[in-house]
């Protein structure tokens, strides 16, 4: 073995020892946080705390009204969010070459920069100021306005990446530009779009202050879209912002519950959206 | 093992039957007529003033060097070219005495008739059956899943394809060898009923032993159908086709009866190319 064999040996392992540790130190200041919420907020977790409402500090109580409007959040501003972001997406993609596709480009790249309080005013001043009070609806809207564009940009580079000749496959039997969008291209796309949908919803299902003046936040169970509505977010911002420590207990405990849940959605879509061909 | 079978076949009956067949297509009735067509990608010009007619039940082969126009001249005949922004056309492309250009033209109801093979095999991200149907489904072409499936047989038996895929049709199309593949995509063409079959360079992906299958299948399929192949092999367009035109920078040079151009070929510039003076 020469000289330079020796070196490039050398060189090689270095830097496999470099990526190696850089992955360690990215991956385990993950495993730390989670593992400090688990450990943090493990205690005040039982099945009471998952199921009642919040009670006078020392009372005990639980987060049960904000795991349930965190869920009507969710899914009242997936309901609005998913399909304007998928439609714009695939527009983007198949039909948006020209200059208004540019813009609208642009505008999403812009909406995915804005802080996300900004949208929380804006939804103040078109929802709640005309609507008189605090609600549901507000909340969702302002955080469907968050996942429109991560959830058009993901769909637009999916299905960009689902090959021409799949298309021109299908044009060549006979099938009309919209048929091969949505029953070869998209199908295609499946698994991608899923994955765009679903860090859009672990985004907001994070959000915190587009949440604090538009659903307000409750200490009671509610399930009215025109009502002020608890949020798991906003208790925990609540709860950790007292000066009680039996409150901060249950912030933990509330950071860990939010965190399964986020994760529980992403497993169970996976399961339900796994690659069948 | 199939594989010697195929490859001592005697060559005297491939040849054999290519010439009962070719004089039997020299009275056909021509099925496509091109005249006086130009093809623009912008402003290049990729096509010249090209004049051809293919008859009807023939096999006919397109040679000649890579960039020549020999797909882009495929892909005007069913309007493939029409996804590609900036192309432009003239010129008249008569098929069934229909012109494929003129502004009435229905394109969908087109390449139903003009079916079309790709060099690289596209199988849809579906079952095998689901493919094979696909272009059943989208243009109603059957009633009922009786006859789905019959003609789904029917494809995949024409593609010889059926004897090995029969027992796992619901199977990914993806799970398919390369050359099974691309023979799910022959069926998946002919599953409609094209009367011209368009294949640009079918086998170009495929090994001796999926290649010779294919070429098989070209000439069991003349019976029935116009087939118009592209090909870079000239054994392969020896082998498989009646006629053959050869194109270079744009312009068709010569057709001929396959066999004349490989012995006595008109121009210069073919024998130059077939003997591989150049290209």
């Amino acid at each position: 073995m020469n000289q330079a064999d020796r070196l490039r040996r050398l060189n090689s392992a270095v830097m496999t020892t470099l990526t190696a540790v850089c992955t360690f130190v990215a991956v385990g200041i993950l495993a730390v946080i989670l593992g400090y919420i688990a450990w943090r907020g493990i205690g005040a977790v039982n099945l009471r705390f998952l199921i009642e409402s919040p009670q006078p500090v020392g009372e005990g109580g639980g987060i049960g009204n904000a795991i349930l409007g965190t869920l009507i959040l969710l899914l009242l501003s997936s309901a609005i969010g998913l399909p304007l972001g998928i439609a714009t997406g695939v527009y983007l993609s198949e039909f948006g070459t020209g200059r208004f596709g540019s813009a609208v480009r642009f505008v999403a790249d812009t909406m995915t920069g804005t802080p996300s309080i900004v949208v929380g005013v804006f939804a103040y001043a078109v929802v709640v100021l005309p609507l008189k009070h605090f609600s549901a609806l507000a909340g969702g809207i302002a955080l469907a306005i968050i996942m429109i564009p991560i959830v058009s940009r993901t769909t637009e580079e999916m299905i960009r990446l689902v090959p021409q000749s799949l298309r021109e496959g299908a044009l060549a039997l006979g099938a009309p530009q919209w048929r091969v969008t949505l029953g070869i291209v998209i199908p295609a796309a499946s698994s991608g779009i899923v994955t765009g949908a679903m860090l859009a919803i672990a985004r907001v299902s994070g959000e915190t202050a587009p949440l604090l003046f538009t659903a307000f936040g409750s200490r009671f169970f509610s399930y009215y879209l025109d009502q002020p509505i608890a949020s798991l977010t906003v208790q925990i911002y609540n709860y950790a912002i007292s000066p009680y420590d039996e409150w901060h207990a249950q912030a933990w405990a509330a950071t860990l519950v939010l965190m399964s849940i986020i994760l529980t959605i992403n497993i169970g879509v996976r399961i339900l959206t796994r690659k069948r061909f | 093992m199939s594989t010697p079978v195929v490859s001592l076949r005697p060559n005297t009956r491939a040849s054999g039957g290519r010439q009962d067949n070719k004089s039997a297509a020299e009275g056909n009735p021509s099925k496509v007529t091109v005249s006086g067509l130009n093809f623009y990608y912008g402003r290049a010009q990729a096509l010249y003033d090209i004049s051809l007619k293919v008859p009807e039940r023939i096999v006919m082969a397109f040679i000649g060097p890579s960039g020549c126009g020999k797909s882009t001249f495929l892909r005007t005949l069913n309007r493939m070219n029409d996804v590609i922004p900036g192309t432009r056309i003239e010129g008249e492309i008569l098929i069934d005495g229909q012109n494929v250009y003129s502004p009435g033209t229905d394109v969908v109801e087109l390449r139903r008739r003009v079916g079309m093979v790709f060099q690289k095999s596209n199988p849809f991200p579906k079952s095998i059956f689901d493919n094979v149907a696909y272009g059943l489904r989208i243009n109603r072409l059957t009633s009922g899943r009786t006859e789905l499936e019959e003609r789904v047989e029917e494809a995949l038996r024409d593609a010889a394809l059926w004897e090995e895929v029969k027992d796992r049709l619901k199977q990914s199309a993806f799970s398919l060898s390369g050359g099974q593949q691309q023979r799910l995509c022959i069926a998946r063409a002919l599953a409609i009923r094209p009367s011209i079959v368009l294949m640009d360079e079918p086998a170009s992906a495929l090994d001796p032993l999926a290649t010779s299958k294919i070429e098989e299948l070209i000439v069991d399929l003349k019976q029935h159908y116009t087939i118009v192949i592209v090909t870079h092999n000239m054994q392969q367009a020896a082998r498989v086709s009646d006629t053959t035109a050869f194109f270079l920078l744009g312009k068709l040079i010569e057709v001929n009866s396959t066999e004349k151009m490989f012995t006595a070929p008109n121009e210069k510039v073919t024998e130059d190319y077939i003997t591989g003076r150049f290209g």
